[in-house]
């Protein structure tokens, strides 16, 4: 019995209530705080504020309650670069939007 | 403990070409994570064409921000987080071989999520009686006659994206409470155990993206800023 027990530990990760709660609260006061933080006037660190703390938000429920933590590396690399992605898929697309209208060109 | 009939249930559940249920687990999970990979960059194509629409008619979408319900947009979100830990909690005690607990905990998962879902419908139907669905009959006041919409053909794409994606999300939760509903069959069947119990870990997975999504859909169509934006 006792055998079989730390052959279970050694492939998962039971975590423990406290935490879970722990995370829940915390993602409770982080929504709290991102609908205080929209009131605020902040110009355009309103986006940034909003979007860190729904970044931060998002970290705690992948690390935790998605169990990435406790997961083998190569599932945290392939979250990684599914980001490193994501943000190819923004970041081209904008140098495109954003530079419309840098450049005159004769007869425009 | 798992009992002879878990350990039955679990050798039922293993699969010859695996060298273990610890390689078949970690294959399951591994597959499931791709796949929602592959969902990050279906939402992504979305939130890249709101930063796109968002850059170019800044104040329309503020305008149309405007009309979101904030209060029953934060009760939802807070709504979907204590659904993740419902879930969280089910997933544990499927880890822990506690059937009976887990299907409780499953149920009460899928009690939050019909929450969200009529909670929605109270918004969509807000929306929709307003004229503020995209097409032939979209109309557009911003409600304070000293500040006229800039151009509500630029708010009826604003509203064509908020449609597009908390329908897409919509349909994500609908899809997850059906999902849950065969895990909560099954484990009244007694089907997992601490042994095998992937099936609910990866549900479990699905579920708590589909909550990561919202947490980045409640700021960015909500929250985009509530001074008039002329």
């Amino acid at each position: 019995m006792a055998q079989q027990q730390q052959h279970e530990d050694e492939y998962t990760h039971v975590v423990p209530v406290s935490l879970y709660v722990g995370i829940w609260a915390a993602l409770m006061v982080g929504t709290l705080i991102t609908v205080l933080a929209s009131f605020a006037e902040l110009g355009i660190f309103n986006i940034v504020v909003a979007l860190l703390i729904a970044t931060i938000k998002g970290t705690l429920v992948v690390l935790f309650f998605m169990h990435l933590r406790y997961s083998p590396k190569l599932t945290m690399v392939a979250v990684i670069s599914s980001i490193f992605f994501l943000f190819i898929l923004f970041a081209l697309t904008m140098t495109d939007y954003l530079s419309r209208g840098w450049a005159t060109f004769a007869g425009r | 403990m798992a009992t002879s009939t878990e350990i039955q249930a679990a050798e039922r559940s293993f699969q010859h070409h695996f060298a273990s249920m610890e390689q078949q687990r970690d294959t399951a999970t591994f597959g499931m994570w791709m796949f929602l990979l592959t969902e990050i960059m279906f939402f992504g194509g979305l939130f890249c064409s709101y930063l796109v629409y968002r850059h170019t008619y800044y104040t329309a979408f503020v305008e149309g921000s405007q009309k979101m319900n904030i209060i029953l947009g934060a009760i939802n979100t807070a709504v979907l987080i204590c659904s993740s830990l419902s879930m969280a909690m089910g997933v544990r005690a499927a880890q822990m071989g506690k059937p009976k607990l887990m299907v409780i905990l499953l149920l009460i998962t899928i009690l939050f999520g019909f929450g969200f879902l009529g909670i929605k419908a109270v918004e969509y139907h807000e929306h929709w009686t307003n004229h503020e669905f995209p097409g032939p009959n979209f109309h557009f006041e911003t409600g304070d006659p000293a500040h006229p919409p800039t151009d509500p053909t630029h708010t009826e794409i604003y509203f064509g994206l908020y449609w597009a994606m908390t329908g897409l999300h919509a349909l994500h939760m609908v899809i997850g409470i059906g999902l849950v509903t065969w895990l909560v069959l099954a484990g009244m069947r007694g089907a997992y155990s601490p042994i095998y119990y992937s099936p609910v870990e990866n549900v479990g997975l699905y579920w708590h993206f589909v909550d990561l999504v919202w947490i980045y859909l409640f700021p960015l169509l909500y929250l985009i800023s509530h001074k008039h934006a002329g």
